[in-house]
């Protein structure tokens, strides 16, 4: 394990509202080309964790690197991607689908640098990549909650980013939608990037996922799927509810 | 129509149109992000909290000069909108409480100053009211130069961060993530928006300087699903209610004409509220009734 070339990797992360912890002396290491998942119950820091590792939030403690320097130090903040849950924003705003997509090469083009047609046409792909092409001029308040996690998505596709943070970007998806959205992290991965994606079906993790974190405040485990998730793991980190533990593994 | 051409043709109104006109564009343009952020509220703060300043301005130099004055406001509405973003991030009050809070503490300073200042033995402190309420007719030339410099720099500095703005205003996150940094931005733009109310001050005053911020954006919205169509209407509908407002207060003896700006852009946005397509009253209400017979046409119940 030791050497494997790691992608994140977070230090003694203590992170606190208030005075209550959400994330005590966690210690982790991803490693790079990995397709991995952030389970835990509600309440157990996943989204906090994913918001440390991007840098939006300020930890009590520790903190996160990345094996290219060039993010650690800031300068290419850029190739970290993340997607937010949907819910985060407020989809009123009067702007459309390729609007949004845009927004994904702000960071390439820097500060006052308007996008072009460039930059346009690799929005109208990546849209096609998620099959929201059709929506591209749509009204983003018309969207359902589905088609605004393709746009996210999508957004953070076109960044071209070299790791991918996602918080719940199977929530409120209808099936199909789960599925297309499954194929596009396996081919991030297959193209050697580290997908970290914060998730809740149980049942999907071995389908889905090659590498798993289970946290619950602290951390319980984090490794590859066949070596982490098990029934004891999952008893650890949902405190005692068998019941559910049972009818996965 | 004689006294029509005559009034239009007079150089006090057109002085005093042009101050109104560029009033509206800059309330408009900032106040379509002001309202994208959810801080529409923030315009009350900040004209309340302007008072202490023009009055601290002119108790210290004892000039009445406008651009005097409005640095005292503008400082004091820095402070302001300073202290409440400082209360939101540091504790857990939430930004309406806060704002609340800070509003009423520097209006009341403003007041107790100003009743100080009527004590001084200076006659020249009797034109300091004029900010509370507004005094548009008193408008000089050289006030409206300040305004359009203002204007100016305001509207170049929206136009080269407008990028950076839709992004901020529409999710501050992602745009913390791609390496934007948003506190900076914050600082920036709400700058621009304090900037913008305290142009506003000498027309319409501290009470109803928040209206020409938030209703030329509202009335905007309801026409229009891109930010630019927004933020220009927005610019046309505060311009427009300007001059109109300067147009009925000149024709109609005793009516001031800060409130009648007010009341115009009162007018187009409720009539905007009303009728505007897709997202209007009315239109909703159309939508539902014609579902409704398409619903009982093909036989549906439980209506």
């Amino acid at each position: 394990m030791q050497n494997e070339d790691y992608a994140v990797e977070v230090h003694d992360l203590t992170v606190a509202y208030g005075t209550k912890p959400v994330l005590w002396d966690i210690d982790l290491s991803i490693p790079a080309g990995r397709l991995a998942a952030v389970i835990g119950p509600n309440g157990a820091g996943k989204t906090t964790l994913i918001k440390a590792m991007v840098g939006l939030i300020k930890p009590l403690s520790g903190g996160v690197d990345f094996s290219d320097k060039e993010i650690k130090n800031g300068r290419l903040r850029n190739k970290v991607a993340y997607v937010p849950q949907s819910g985060s924003v407020d989809w009123d705003f009067p702007a459309t689908v390729l609007d949004v997509v845009m927004m994904g090469r702000y960071g390439h083009l820097g500060w006052f640098k308007r996008p072009g047609s460039l930059d346009k046409a690799m929005a109208l792909e990546t849209l096609d990549s998620v099959g929201m092409r059709e929506f591209a001029s749509r009204q983003i308040s018309q969207l359902s909650g589905g088609q605004q996690q393709r746009v996210f998505l999508a957004r953070a596709l076109i960044q071209q980013a070299d790791i991918y943070l996602m918080d719940e970007p199977f929530k409120g998806v209808d099936a199909q939608t789960e599925k297309s959205i499954v194929l596009l992290l396996k081919q991030l991965k297959e193209q050697g990037k580290t997908v970290i994606v914060v998730h809740h079906d149980l049942q999907t993790v071995a389908d889905y996922f090659d590498w798993v974190i289970l946290i619950n405040l602290r951390i319980v485990a984090n490794g590859l799927v066949g070596d982490v998730f098990n029934e004891e793991n999952l008893g650890i980190a949902y405190g005692n509810r068998g019941l559910l533990t049972k009818e996965v593994t | 129509m004689e006294s029509l051409s005559a009034l239009l043709s007079d150089y006090t109104f057109q002085t005093v149109a042009l101050g109104s006109a560029l009033l509206g564009v800059i309330s408009g343009v900032l106040g379509s992000f002001a309202v994208l952020r959810k801080q529409s509220l923030l315009g009350d703060g900040v004209s309340h909290a302007a008072l202490p300043g023009v009055v601290m301005a002119f108790l210290l130099t004892g000039s009445k000069n406008t651009e005097v004055l409005l640095l005292g406001a503008l400082l004091t509405g820095l402070a302001a909108t300073f202290l409440i973003t400082r209360i939101v991030r540091n504790s857990r009050i939430r930004f309406d409480s806060a704002l609340a809070l800070v509003m009423s503490v520097f209006f009341g300073l403003g007041l107790v100053l100003l009743t100080y200042s009527q004590k001084v033995p200076n006659a020249n402190q009797a034109g300091l009211k004029r900010f509370i309420y507004g005094q548009a007719s008193t408008m000089l030339q050289r006030d409206v130069v300040l305004m359009a410099i203002c204007g100016a720099v305001l509207l170049v500095i929206t136009i080269l961060f407008w990028k950076e703005f839709k992004l901020f205003s529409f999710d501050i996150e992602y745009a913390e993530t791609i390496g934007f940094g948003t506190g900076k931005l914050n600082l920036l733009l709400s700058f621009l928006i304090v900037l913008a109310i305290i142009i506003g001050l000498e027309t319409v005053g501290v009470v109803l300087m928040s209206a020409m911020l938030i209703a030329p954006a509202v009335a905007a919205r309801q026409w229009s699903n891109r930010l630019w169509l927004m933020v220009l209407l927005a610019a046309i509908f505060g311009a427009a209610s300007g001059v109109t407002g300067t147009l009925i207060s000149s024709a109609v003896a005793g009516v001031p004409t800060g409130p009648v700006i007010v009341v115009c852009i009162t007018a187009i946005t409720v009539f905007s509220l009303l009728f505007a397509p897709g997202r209007g009253i009315l239109h909703r209400i159309y939508t539902r009734m014609k579902s409704r017979a398409r619903l009982a046409s093909e036989g549906g119940s439980g209506l």
